[in-house]
C-alpha cells in the first residue's frame, strides 16, 4: 500500500502504469475484489457526479434561501460568448458551483473527498472533458487518480474541515482534481504530484468559517475557486512549471497549519466570514425564521 | 492507516450537505441502532465541539435520527427523519455539550426501549467516515478496517474461551481482540476484528454460548 505520494509515483514508474492503475490495483487487492466490481462502483459514483451537475445547472435554491441559482447565471453568461477567463474554466466553475448547490439544498451528491468540497473534482472533470473528448473508462480513471491523492491526504493530514479547516477539503478537492486533469491530458505521474503540490500550495492556510454553520457560504464559492485553480494548475505542470516544495512536503505543511488553526476557524461557525456582521445578521434571520415554523 | 479505500475518498453517494456532520452522523446513529439491535423507543443525542455548533445547518439532527431509524447515507428520507421519528412516537432529545473532547465531532447516543439501554460514542473522522470510541462505558480501540463483532457478557471464566472456539470451528481468524469489564464478575465485553465475515449462523452460535448477553456487528 503507498503512504505517500513518493511512494506512489515509485510504484506507477516500477510497473510503467498510470496513477489511476496503482490507484485500481491496490483496491482490488485489499479488498479481494474484481477489476468489473472496482470499475463498476466508480462509474455509480461518475453517475451520480453527472446527475448531480445535471440538476444544479437546472437551477436548485437551499432551505435556507442563501444559495441557489448561480451556476446558471454563469452559463447565461458564458452563452453570451465573451467571457474574460474563457470557456473551459468559466464552464468548470459553473459545474462545481451547481453540484456544492445541489448538495446545499440536501440533493444526492458524492463526496469528493468530502460533500462541501463536492464540486471540484466534477467541476474540473466535466469542463475538460468537453475539450479532451475522454471514454468512458478515462473518465472512471480521473476519479481514481484523484482518488489515490486524496487517499495520501486523508492518512497523513486531514480531509475534514472540523480538523484541518477549508484547505483540508476544498484544497485537497482541488489538488485532487488537479493531478487528475494532469493525468487525463496525457500528463506523466510526475507532472500530477506537481500539479497537486501546486493547488494545493495555493490553499494553504485557506479556514473553514461557513455563515449560520450552513455548507454554503462561503462553500460554494470556493469550490469555484477551487475547480479553477485546478485547471491553472494543470496548465502550469504540463508546461513543465515544478513545484520548488515536493508535493508530500507541502501536505505535511498543511497538516500542520490546520493543528495551528484555531477552534474558531474549524467548521464551529464562530469566526472568519461566520462573525462577520453580515454574517451573524444571516444566521439569527435563518434560526430566527426555523423558531418560528416550529 | 486509518483509511484504506478510495471509496472512503470518493464517496460516499450521499444527501448532503456535509460528509462529516450528515454522512458521518447517520453512520454514527445506524452503528448504534445495530448495535442495539432493534429500533429504540427513545435517544438522548449529546453533540461537542463543531457538531454542537452547527448540528442545525448541517442537518446533524436528522442524519443522527435517520441513522436510528436506520437509513444509509443516499436515504433521501433523511431529511424527515424527526418527523417519522415523532409519528413513530420515538423520543428524541438533542443536548449541545460544551464538555471538552479529543475529536472536534463527537457525539454520544443514548438509546433504548422502556426495558433497556445502550451508550455509545462515535466521532466523524472526515468524508464520512466514522469511529466508535466507546460503548456502555467501556473504551474501544478499533481499526474499523476489518470486520468486528461485539460481545457483552457476565464477567465468569471460560466466556472467552467459548468465543474463540466458536469462531475457529468456522475457521475464522482473529486479528484483533480487546476485553474489558467494569468489574471482577460484572458485565465485560468483547471487541474482535476478524479477517473473516462472521455470518448470520455463526452469529446465532455465540448467541447462545455460555454467559454471552449479546452479540452483534460493529463492521461487516
Amino acid at each position: 500500500m503507498f503512504r505517500n505520494v513518493a511512494e506512489l509515483l515509485e510504484q506507477a514508474n516500477a510497473d510503467s502504469i498510470s496513477i489511476s492503475e496503482v490507484m485500481i490495483r491496490q483496491e482490488m487487492d485489499i479488498h479481494q475484489r474484481s477489476r468489473e466490481e472496482v470499475m463498476g462502483q466508480m462509474e455509480r459514483n461518475l453517475e451520480i457526479m453527472e446527475e448531480a451537475v445535471e440538476r444544479g445547472l437546472k437551477g436548485v435554491t437551499s432551505h435556507s434561501g442563501l444559495t441557489g441559482n448561480d451556476a446558471v447565471l454563469l452559463q447565461q453568461y458564458m452563452d453570451k460568448g465573451n467571457t474574460l477567463s474563457g470557456h473551459l474554466l468559466l464552464d468548470a466553475v459553473s459545474k462545481a458551483v451547481a453540484t456544492n448547490e445541489v448538495n446545499a439544498a440536501m440533493g444526492m451528491i458524492c463526496a469528493t473527498p468530502t460533500a462541501g468540497s463536492a464540486g471540484c473534482v466534477p467541476g474540473a472533470l466535466f469542463a475538460v472533458k468537453e475539450r479532451l473528448h475522454p471514454t468512458r473508462e478515462q473518465m472512471v480513471r480521473f476519479l481514481f487518480t484523484a482518488g489515490a491523492f486524496g487517499f495520501v491526504v486523508a492518512n497523513n493530514a486531514s480531509i475534514s474541515g472540523a480538523e484541518g479547516g477549508c484547505q483540508a477539503e476544498v484544497g485537497s478537492a482541488a489538488a485532487m482534481a488537479s493531478a487528475a486533469v494532469v493525468e487525463m491530458a496525457g500528463g506523466t505521474p510526475e507532472q500530477s504530484a506537481e500539479a497537486f503540490a501546486i493547488t494545493l500550495k495555493n490553499m494553504l492556510g485557506l479556514v473553514c468559517d461557513p455563515v449560520a454553520g450552513l455548507v454554503e457560504v462561503p462553500c460554494i464559492k470556493r469550490n469555484a475557486a477551487g475547480a479553477s485553480n485546478a485547471i491553472v494548475s494543470a496548465d502550469m505542470a504540463l508546461a513543465g512549471i515544478t513545484s520548488r516544495i515536493p508535493c508530500d512536503e507541502v501536505i505535511g505543511a498543511m497538516y500542520r497549519i490546520g493543528r495551528s488553526m484555531p477552534s474558531a476557524l474549524r467548521e464551529t461557525a464562530e469566526g472568519g466570514l461566520a462573525a462577520t456582521p453580515t454574517g451573524r445578521r444571516l444566521a439569527d434571520m435563518i434560526y430566527g425564521i426555523t423558531k418560528e415554523k416550529e | 492507516m486509518k483509511y484504506q479505500s478510495v471509496f472512503d475518498i470518493i464517496g460516499p453517494v450521499m444527501v448532503g450537505p456535509s460528509s462529516s456532520h450528515t454522512a458521518g452522523a447517520a453512520r454514527i446513529g445506524r452503528a448504534a441502532r445495530l448495535i442495539y439491535g432493534k429500533e429504540p423507543t427513545w435517544a438522548t443525542i449529546h453533540l461537542y465541539g463543531s457538531f454542537a455548533k452547527t448540528y442545525r445547518g448541517h442537518g446533524t439532527d436528522l442524519a443522527i435520527v435517520g441513522g436510528l431509524l436506520g437509513y444509509d447515507t443516499d436515504d433521501d428520507r433523511i431529511r424527515f427523519a424527526l418527523e417519522t421519528a415523532k409519528k413513530q412516537n420515538m423520543k428524541i432529545e438533542f443536548v449541545e455539550d460544551t464538555a471538552a473532547t479529543d475529536h472536534p465531532n463527537t457525539a454520544r447516543v443514548k438509546l433504548g426501549t422502556k426495558d433497556s439501554s445502550m451508550e455509545l460514542v462515535g466521532i466523524s473522522i472526515g468524508g464520512g467516515k466514522v469511529e466508535i470510541t466507546e460503548l456502555n462505558g467501556f473504551e474501544l480501540r478499533m481499526s474499523g478496517n476489518k470486520p468486528a463483532i461485539l460481545i457483552m457478557h457476565n464477567d465468569r471464566f471460560g466466556a472467552i474461551a467459548s468465543v474463540t472456539q466458536i469462531l475457529a470451528q468456522h475457521e475464522i481468524n482473529i486479528a484483533h481482540m480487546e476485553v474489558s469489564r467494569k468489574d471482577v464478575g460484572k458485565d465485560a465485553l468483547m471487541v474482535i476484528e476478524t479477517d473473516q465475515n462472521v455470518e448470520d449462523d455463526v452469529m446465532l452460535v455465540l448467541e447462545h454460548a455460555s454467559h454471552i448477553n449479546r452479540v452483534s456487528r460493529l463492521i461487516n
